[in-house]
């Protein structure tokens, strides 16, 4: 596990151009999403491949339709128009527990944490572990450490404090654990960098990249660009809800990523995916 | 968090699982680099028993005291009252204070239930009382039911009771406060009604006639019997505890030093002799030997056991933290917040019933002068004196046992001293207020603990 650590993994075509879901099937395909409330449409058709093994962010404006887009995903709300297929398969999720049991785990910006337990009760919560009547405590600790181990979050005291005791890194992490300990597929993360300080950030985007290392499918929606460079494999901007751009990060960089955001065009990005993406990987 | 140890004896105990891997990226390396030096974990349990003392003291000075000061609190009233009369400390009026603090720590303990998930019931007083009277009732004449008849009826009455409001709080969205308030007032008017039924109640009072329930206060064990019962417990803790650490250890897992352990089992058997032994002394009046443990005692310590089990080691019971902690979360989480919320409202009128019925066993007789709107602030006050907390998801059981034996030894204190109700009860409100202030004064110290 160490050689690995050394590049971005897994690899990725670099370079291919699009349309997207070249490398092989994505676990999460949305064709023609459409969403309506009332009048307002918040999402006008979205077509989406979410890849396994990477990191897809997902940016936009405020009011672009990006909250509105994972809530259909995790089965919040259904879509008006268009199919979703999970694994090839097309799919109805038309509740979050439907979404959890496909394997479809959503960290919401709020963590969903009991502050008063401590980690290991955090991570098997509604799904514990007993035997017989009596929960298996020990069973339960250490199937934690083994998914804290595996994703190399080591900078807990004890597994046995209270969440609430936490900094705000290691809570994201406790929630990030959570949803990889129910063996999702798919993790999808909501701002998981807003609240936090510098090292705090660093931590939660390396975390990010052993989700994907393990190859599970990860959805970011970030307002930070340099976070979301720092992390991404792919890109879409999602723009008065429809994606107007997706890619490879390596095919934008924070400018046209800006561009695309605000005005739904680039004019420099209109001549980088035609060159074969000779825009340098931005860091 | 920012001040963690970065010497880090006995790596690999716990908490620290392995050494991060280099960074995978350009960009933060020196950030990721100097975030992960900075909180390198240290490991709580290292395994020495000095290590467990120094990690305790941390413990409390970050501001989670624990019971710490509830059981000062206790010492210093009883040194205050052994001062002030020096028959305070002796047998006969321990074990008399034993028998006193069961009704209030009954009805703490039933509190306790429903103040872990943020709610409150304030009808658990005349619950009790009903609990009471229809046990009562059933015993004496002129049904004259098997004494288990009439417990278990009283108990199912109460649970039902419990139930209901806790369906009317969970499905219909009422404020547990506002139906448990309209339950302080209705339920002493059923408990008023169900006595005015019964021709054979004098003055509003029904006499306990059936030997057993009387005896469940005011009889005694054997004193050989108390030492059974006794050896029986201390074997059972014993046992369970070295067969927790020992599993733990089976699973790779940090377990508490063999000392810790094995100090625990002798405080609790040594706490346990002492109580034997002042209960087997004899505190008989003039020439009739009196002697043995109350039964009461042993009860209360059984269901304490079982209530405290049920949180600390079922689903329910953490299902009940969850939801005092965030509901949201529990509700993400799958849990059915409906059917754990109403379970525990119907566990509240289960104990609120047992307590009702250890008073009219206390009193030999159960009526509708009940004090129930009192009790119910002791209630809570035993428990939140404890250290539970009225926001949901902090709190235990034992503080329930904890700040009812406060109120108990303020009750017997005052009693000996000759200060009437006046004086008691405004001891009574200092200590809440102190025990409250204290818990508080400890969280703000850990926010800003936290937040430093």
């Amino acid at each position: 596990m160490t050689a690995d650590s050394t590049r971005p993994a897994p690899e990725a075509p670099a370079g291919q151009a699009p349309p997207p879901g070249r490398e092989g099937e994505p676990i999460l395909r949305l064709r023609g999403i459409g969403k309506n409330f009332g009048a307002v449409q918040a999402l006008a058709g979205v077509d989406l491949d979410v890849p396994a093994g990477q990191v897809t962010a997902l940016v936009g404006d405020n009011g672009a339709g990006k909250s509105t887009l994972i809530k259909t995903i995790a089965g919040i709300w259904e879509p008006d128009t268009g199919q979703i297929f999970w694994k090839g398969q097309p799919v109805r999720i038309s509740s979050p527990k439907e979404a959890t049991d496909l394997g479809i785990a959503t960290v919401y910006q709020d963590l969903a944490l009991c502050d008063n337990l401590d980690i290991v009760q955090n991570m098997y919560l509604g799904h514990e572990v007993r035997r017989g009547w009596l929960l298996d405590e020990a069973g339960m600790e250490t199937g934690a450490r083994r998914t804290l181990a595996d994703l190399r979050v080591t900078t807990v005291r004890s597994i046995r404090q209270p969440v609430g005791s936490l900094s705000g890194g290691q809570r994201q992490a406790v929630a990030v654990a959570k949803a990889v300990r129910l063996q999702a597929g798919l993790v999808i993360m909501d701002e998981p960098t807003a609240a936090l300080g510098v090292s705090q950030t660093a931590l939660v985007l390396d975390l990010i990249r052993q989700l994907a290392r393990r190859g599970v499918a990860v959805i970011v929606i970030s307002h930070n660009l340099s976070d979301v460079f720092a992390v991404a494999d792919r890109l879409a901007v999602l723009r008065l809800g429809r994606i107007v751009a997706a890619g490879p990060a390596s095919e934008f960089d924070t400018q046209t990523a800006v561009d695309f955001i605000t005005s739904g065009t680039s004019s420099r990005a209109a001549q980088a995916p035609a060159g074969g993406g000779t825009s340098g990987p931005e860091g | 968090m920012a001040t963690q140890r970065r010497d880090a004896p006995g790596l690999g105990e716990a908490g620290v699982i392995a050494q991060p891997p280099g960074v995978a990226r350009s960009g933060d390396d020196l950030t990721l680099a100097a975030a992960e030096a900075d909180l390198l974990a240290a490991p709580e349990l290292s395994g020495s028993l000095a290590e467990y003392a120094r990690l305790w003291l941390k413990r409390v000075r970050g501001g989670e005291s624990g019971m710490l000061p509830v059981l000062g609190g206790l010492v210093l009233l009883v040194v205050i009252f052994q001062v002030e009369n020096s028959k305070f400390l002796s047998a006969g009026n321990l074990t008399n204070l034993l028998v006193q603090a069961a009704v209030f720590v009954l009805l703490g303990m039933a509190e306790v239930f429903v103040l872990l998930l943020g709610e409150i019931d304030l009808s658990v007083g005349y619950v009790a009382g009903i609990g009471g009277v229809i046990m009562g009732e059933l015993t004496g004449y002129p049904l004259s039911l098997p004494w288990w008849v009439g417990i278990l009826a009283g108990l199912a009455a109460t649970t039902a009771i419990g139930l209901l409001q806790g369906t009317l709080v969970t499905r219909l969205h009422v404020p547990s406060f506002v139906v448990t308030l309209g339950g302080l007032l209705g339920w002493e008017g059923v408990m008023i009604w169900l006595v005015d039924r019964d021709g054979n109640a004098t003055g509003g009072t029904i006499r306990i006639t059936n030997d057993i329930i009387y005896d469940l206060v005011n009889g005694n064990l054997s004193p050989v019997a108390g030492w059974a019962a006794l050896a029986v417990v201390v074997a059972a803790f014993a046992a369970l505890a070295i067969m927790r650490d020992r599993r733990r250890r089976a699973s790779g897992l940090a377990a508490p030093p063999a000392g810790l352990t094995i100090a625990k089992i002798i405080f609790v058997a040594v706490a346990g002799v002492a109580l034997v032994t002042v209960c087997n002394l004899n505190r008989g009046v003039g020439l009739q030997p009196l002697s043995g443990i109350p039964w009461i005692v042993p009860i209360v310590l059984a269901l304490l056991a079982g209530s405290t089990f049920l949180l600390g080691r079922t689903r329910f019971g953490r299902y009940v933290y969850a939801i005092g902690g965030n509901a949201e979360a529990a509700r993400r989480a799958g849990i059915n917040l409906s059917r754990v919320r109403i379970a525990a409202f119907a566990l509240t009128g289960l104990l609120g019933g047992a307590a009702g019925i250890v008073y009219a066993s206390q009193l030999g007789s159960i009526s509708i002068d009940i004090p129930g709107g009192t009790y119910v602030l002791y209630a809570v006050a035993a428990a939140v004196i404890g250290g539970t907390s009225l926001f949901g998801g902090r709190g235990k059981m034992v503080h329930a046992l904890l700040g009812g034996l406060v109120i108990a030894v303020i009750y017997n204190g005052m009693g000996l001293l000759g200060l009437g109700s006046a004086a008691q009860f405004m001891v009574t409100a200092l200590v809440l207020v102190a025990a409250a202030t204290v818990d508080a004064l400890a969280r703000r110290n850990r926010k800003t603990s936290r937040a430093a």
